[in-house]
């Protein structure tokens, strides 16, 4: 079988930092131990977070490494193209809709492919899919310049792709119900994701805190900052081949992906360095 | 038998308050007829008190200060007894529509339903009341008592048997129906007797007054005695549930128009309501201004709530707008505001000058589906939702997937989105397997609804495929008819050395249509700037262009 390592790295395993110290038992036992023990203690002056409900991803190797994704947070993927991102995504999705979740795809650059998602056992009746893809701009220009009136009379500014998600993502997240809420700008240009303004992800991080929603965001990089509870980075280690095919009829089999949390709130300590890989199979190959 | 009569005074009144209800405080005056000749046909209570009268012109009640006036409108009166009887009908089975501004109800065997007359009589009238109107109820042991003493009487009364001639006879005479050519003069000849109230009419000799007025005149006379007794004709009329308005003067804007279709709205929902219905569908038709002309829209503000549209000129009298829902609702508030998200992705295009919404009805949904459903949204707010992403992202953008049954790429169409539907289904499947399985322990279907559990599905992992919606142009140079280079305009990152490509595979269909496709696909690697990315090309062998369709991700 033919390999093409794109990063000549080994996935390494760690073990995840324990969370014993946050077990209920010891917050009793610590409870148990103050003076006081008649005064009802306010839950804003308790010394640990409630941990929030985890749901599985569909992945078995991100499950052990993160312990699932958390209902009322938000979820940050980021990784470049061809890193696994939509793989995941499709997983996550899957792993909803069997449980009978109603989710909502807000598809920035309107780029799901339904085939991919039919043989990843996507449900979709319960699937809402929103594309944000607005008309080319060259189209616009094109009208305003044979009718200058129109320009004048609709002085409303046509909305960017990603404005658009940001409201839709917003009416979703405000209206409540829904088990998973994805937010994919995976192909949205760095300079534009980045400018998606810090309120925003507050605003969505607030409407979905105390909710049984999870907030799945897809982007290259970074960008919802600390409003994220979770945040993973993907990258492609290697791509195989398909064994037994002639050369003529070589087809893309399996892609390895490593994943890395960089930020867990639901952690003890960051495990900054974690890794898990798992690996998806092409649709032809299947 | 007991039977009630609901009729409404000055009904044509009642029937323009039913849409207008700030005038009720107010003096008003219905005209019918066309200008100049217009007369009053019928007046509020206050107005009758201020000294106008049914039968004066325009001009002479146009000096009474404080008056409002409106034409008379036949499609609200149509729309006022169709309330009428949606009001009775809630109530009895066998109603009589006995006239446009009178219902008679046969209430055997009512009490043990709805409590003692008085009580009926009392909720007939508190009905009558939820849907606009304001009407005087009467319940006797016949049809024609209860009428005369809802017609003489103002407010509730009730008639015990053997008390019709007793109660009846302080009303007057004019109160007696004189609708046909023989009992008007009969009335005239009654009244140069003396004959003013009923007690008169009743006490008269029965001999004299068949001898002196015929038939006719016993007949009244019975009735004035409260002796009639006749079988109800009962009407079984078809559920149209339709409320409409015509308008004084055209509407432009949206904000006013919005404030009708709420009431319009309320009162639809009431008539259901009464009738435990319940509805999936709304049609709205909406009557244009004729003679509309572009030069006059040119001037028309857009995105400021206006309904006109610069540019376009009247081409049609009507418009019509359906909004179609997944599940039954009785929500106005909820309907009223998928009408205006309607309205403003779809303005009519010209001022409005009728309304008329008619809503289809259906069975009310059940307030239950099943104790363990895993949470989705409520109807209500996913279609307003919805309605609102509509807006902005367009009708046809949003929605849930169904794949075609073709292998023609991008073979897919967006249907409604309705989950509520789908989740109810499979649950209920879900429990009938687990009840008809002996060995399937009976929590499974709780399980599967709540699925704590960490699934075990990493195997089946698929390498997802993003699609470029258009596929982007490329450029491609071969060597030995395999590609090895690749660039493209649109995404500058996507250009480079093709370090591995594995294809062709030829795919094509409907060459029996106008619309016949194929291709040849090819999966590569390109060597990018900071990483290697995985596409799938496409050769159009029908056009010749190389196309990247998507990466893999």
């Amino acid at each position: 079988m033919s390999s093409f390592p794109l990063f000549p790295t080994e996935a390494v395993r760690r073990p995840v930092a324990s969370v014993a110290s946050n077990s209920p038992v010891r917050v009793l036992d610590r409870l148990a131990a103050l003076p006081k023990l008649a005064e009802v203690m306010p839950a804003s002056r308790l010394t640990v977070q409630p941990v929030p409900e985890m749901v599985p991803s569909g992945v078995r190797e991100v499950d052990s490494l993160t312990g699932g994704l958390p209902r009322g947070c938000l979820t940050e993927v980021c990784g470049s193209v061809s890193s696994g991102r939509t793989s995941l995504l499709l997983a996550v999705l899957a792993a909803a809709t069997q449980r009978r979740e109603a989710c909502a795809l807000v598809d920035v650059n309107d780029a799901f492919d339904p085939v991919s998602a039919a043989m990843a056992a996507v449900n979709f009746e319960s699937l809402l899919w929103v594309r944000c893809e607005t008309s080319p701009p060259q189209r616009r220009r094109d009208t305003e310049k044979t009718n200058p009136k129109h320009e004048r009379l609709y002085h409303r500014r046509m909305e960017t792709p990603v404005e658009q998600a940001l409201r839709v993502t917003d009416l979703l997240l405000q209206s409540g119900g829904f088990g998973l809420v994805v937010l994919d700008l995976g192909d949205v240009p760095l300079k534009i994701a980045r400018r998606i303004p810090l309120t925003s992800w507050f605003r969505f991080q607030r409407a979905i805190e105390h909710t049984p929603t999870v907030l799945f965001v897809i982007t290259q990089s970074p960008c919802a900052q600390t409003c994220a509870a979770l945040l993973l980075k993907l990258s492609a280690v290697s791509f195989q081949q398909a064994a037994q095919t002639p050369s003529h009829a070589a087809l893309l089999n399996d892609l390895r992906i490593e994943t890395e949390i960089l930020r867990s709130r639901m952690l003890r300590k960051p495990a900054q360095s974690a890794t898990a890989a798992f690996s998806t199979k092409t649709v032809r190959a299947g | 038998m007991p039977f009630a009569c609901i009729f409404v005074p000055d009904f044509p009144v009642e029937a323009l308050l039913r849409t207008e209800p700030r005038l009720r405080s107010q003096l008003l005056a219905v005209l019918e007829g066309k200008p100049p000749l217009q007369k009053v046909f019928a007046v509020s209570e206050n107005a009758r008190r201020a000294g106008v009268a049914p039968g004066m012109t325009k001009l002479q009640i146009e000096a009474c200060a404080g008056l409002a006036f409106r034409n008379r409108s036949p499609l609200q009166e149509t729309a006022a007894h169709a309330a009428l009887l949606d009001c009775a009908q809630s109530f009895s089975p066998r109603v009589e529509d006995t006239a446009l501004d009178t219902i008679v109800l046969d209430l055997l065997g009512m009490d043990l339903l709805f409590g003692p007359l008085p009580k009926i009589a009392r909720n007939l009238a508190g009905r009558a009341s939820d849907l606009g109107l304001t009407a005087n109820v009467a319940v006797a042991a016949n049809p024609d008592t209860a009428e005369l003493a809802a017609r003489g009487f103002r407010g509730l009364t009730v008639i015990p048997e053997g008390k019709e001639s007793e109660r009846l006879g302080n009303l007057p005479v004019e109160i007696l129906p004189a609708e046909d050519q023989e009992s008007e003069p009969l009335l005239e000849t009654l009244y140069r007797w003396g004959i003013r109230d009923l007690r008169d009419l009743a006490a008269l000799p029965e001999v004299a007054l068949s001898e002196r007025l015929g038939q006719r005149g016993v007949y009244l006379q019975k009735l004035a005695r409260g002796e009639v007794s006749r079988t109800l004709v009962p009407v079984d009329p078809p559920l149209v549930f339709e409320e409409a308005i015509e308008l004084d003067y055209p509407l432009t804007l949206l904000e006013p128009l919005a404030f009708l279709l709420a009431r319009l709205l309320d009162q639809l929902c009431a008539r259901l309501a009464s009738r435990a219905l319940a509805t999936q569908e709304l049609r709205l038709e909406i009557k244009l201004a004729d003679g509309y002309r572009e030069e006059e829209t040119q001037t028309g503000c857009v995105g400021t709530g206006a309904l006109t549209r610069p540019g376009r000129a009247q081409a049609r009298h009507r418009f019509h707008r359906t909004l179609r829902l997944p599940l039954p609702l009785l929500d106005s508030k909820t309907f009223l505001k998928l009408l205006q998200l309607d309205l403003k992705a779809h303005p009519p295009g010209a001022p409005i000058v009728k309304i008329r919404l008619a809503a289809v009805p259906t069975r009310p949904r059940p307030g239950q589906g099943g104790l363990f459903l895993p949470p989705s949204p409520e109807p209500e707010k996913l279609e307003l939702t919805l309605a609102r992403i509509a807006g902005i992202v367009g009708e046809d953008k949003i929605g849930s997937l169904e794949i075609l049954d073709t292998y023609r790429p991008g073979g897919f169409r967006m249907q409604h989105f309705a989950p509520d539907n789908s989740l109810l289904q499979k649950h209920r499947a879900t429990e009938n397997k687990s009840h008809r399985s002996d060995r399937t322990p009976m929590n499974s279907s709780v399980s599967q609804c709540l699925g704590g559990e960490l699934t075990d599905c990493s195997d089946d992992l698929v390498t997802a495929l993003r699609i470029f919606r258009p596929p982007a142009a490329v450029t491609v140079t071969l060597c030995e008819g395999r590609p090895i280079f690749i660039s493209c305009l649109k995404r500058k990152e996507t250009r480079g050395e093709i370090l591995w490509a594995a294809g062709p595979w030829r795919s094509s269909g409907d060459w029996w249509e106008q619309e016949g496709w194929a291709r040849d696909e090819w999966d590569i690697a390109v060597q990018e700037e900071t990483s290697i990315g995985l596409y799938r090309l496409v050769r159009d062998l029908l056009g010749g262009q190389w196309l990247l369709e998507g990466s893999y991700d």
